[in-house]
């Protein structure tokens, strides 16, 4: 069925708003593999883009930006391609069925229950998974092990020790073999967690590091393998009804590939620990943003007292404020993780040229 | 033994790369009722989206990637054997 829509008008304004943001979502992509669709898709909508033109059009410009970030991270032999594409593969199937629960919540309960669920979804996932990827950075960072190499977690020790024959693949960035039987459902997850919250690496990322065993930056470089996959499959189901605003995907990625490009760059600045940093400090202030939009919807759903306008007005600007700030922390860091790294560079070059007399 | 660092800014590269990026840009500014007519039509015209941020990425991921090495902006060299 073909959806009419109505096209928004762009201004300056808003092309310029759109170039910043993908720029900033770009840059935090492409050093932990994910990012920047929870502030486009909201700034989308808030420029008057319908919800699901909103959706698809980040999808439209994630897939491609996915792609350009991954074949610069390849350079630095950081994608595990084989793994990318089999965890892709699940999580594409992961998205049909994540898209087919969001459009039966639609159905059954209308926007504010379908807001409801995706804010819970965050929360709840964000909560656990933030709060596990915050506290092992710091971690290293406490113990001064920053500069140690990162451990495999027991739970990726036991995955990787479990033999189940005739399904067992060798994947380069495990230095293990490891069963498809543990790849599929991780990959299906990540795919379910996309068409809900559009970010899938937020359980790809930590899952690669954490179940499998796959070091920080290997990890968050061979999800932008998965969000290439998941994108291109998500975009052309979109585009099948329509629903691509193709002016909105051209204008951020016109920011975006300038970001990814320099965030990827920024990896190879840093180490593991770095990686676990920024995504862990990402969720946590997303997951506040998120969760003071839970009385907004549960109180449009009327499981909770009706809440004033007022506090609506101001839940809602704190909440997409705090998205920003989350955004902007993240890039923060990879800018100051790449400045002083490229600065170190420069001085040992100088150094080495002062040494040896070379010009 | 004496190595000579000559330095080579794909100067050449990322302005024709720009130059083609900016036509791209152009005619979508200049043609968005079309463009959004034709891309939206679904069924076989849902190629149309996919190629469009294809094209643009191949020129634009390339003049980016241009613009960063110009700006000396580089991946960090791998350290030798330790």
């Amino acid at each position: 069925m073909h959806d009419v829509v109505n096209f928004v008008d762009l201004n300056l304004m808003n092309m310029l708003y759109l170039v910043f943001v993908g720029f900033v979502g770009g840059l935090v992509s492409g050093f932990i593999g994910s990012g920047g669709a929870f502030v486009l898709t909201p700034g989308m909508m808030s420029m008057g883009v319908p919800g699901l033109v909103a959706v698809a059009s980040n999808m439209c410009h994630k897939f491609p930006k996915a792609l350009v970030g991954a074949i610069k991270r390849a350079k630095y032999g950081q994608v595990d391609v084989k793994l990318g594409l089999i965890m892709g593969a699940s999580a594409e199937a992961g998205v049909v069925y994540g898209a087919h629960i969001q459009e039966n919540i639609k159905r059954s309960f209308g926007d504010a229950g379908s807001n409801l669920y995706v804010s819970v979804a965050f929360v709840v996932v964000l909560a656990i998974i933030g709060t596990y990827m915050m506290l092992d950075a710091l971690k290293s960072i406490k113990s001064a092990k920053m500069h140690e190499e990162e451990k495999v977690t027991k739970i990726a020790r036991w995955v990787q020790s479990i033999n189940i024959p005739g399904t067992m693949v060798y994947f380069k960035s495990l230095n293990a073999r490891v069963s498809l039987l543990f790849t599929i459902p991780l990959g299906f997850a990540t795919g379910m967690l996309a068409a809900t919250i559009a970010v899938g690496g937020f359980i790809g990322v930590p899952a690669m590091i954490y179940v499998l065993g796959a070091p920080a930056i290997m990890g968050s470089a061979t999800e932008l393998v998965i969000a290439f996959v998941m994108g291109m499959g998500g975009s052309f189901k979109y585009a099948l009804h329509g629903l691509v605003d193709i002016r909105l995907s051209l204008i951020i990625l016109a920011g975006s590939l300038f970001g990814v490009q320099l965030g990827a760059i920024g990896t190879t600045y840093v180490k593991g620990y770095v990686i676990k940093l920024v995504m862990g400090v990402i969720m946590i202030i997303v997951l506040f943003s998120r969760g003071l939009m839970v009385p907004v919807y549960s109180s449009q759903l009327g499981l909770i007292n009706p809440l004033a306008e007022g506090t609506v007005k101001i839940l809602k600007s704190t909440s997409f404020g705090l998205m920003i700030i989350a955004l902007l922390i993240g890039a923060f860091i990879v800018l100051k993780a790449m400045w002083q790294g490229i600065r170190a560079e420069r001085k040992t070059a100088t150094q080495e040229v002062l040494d040896h007399g070379r010009v | 033994m004496a190595k000579k660092y000559v330095r080579k800014k794909p100067y050449g590269k990322a302005i024709f790369m720009g130059l083609v990026v900016m036509t791209l840009y152009a005619f979508l500014l200049t043609n968005q009722s079309l463009v959004n007519d034709y891309f939206t039509r679904g069924g076989l015209y849902a190629f149309l989206p996919i190629l469009a941020v294809f094209i643009l990425s191949f020129f634009h991921g390339s003049f980016t990637g241009n613009f960063w090495t110009i700006l000396g902006v580089k991946a960090k060299k791998k350290k030798e054997v330790k």
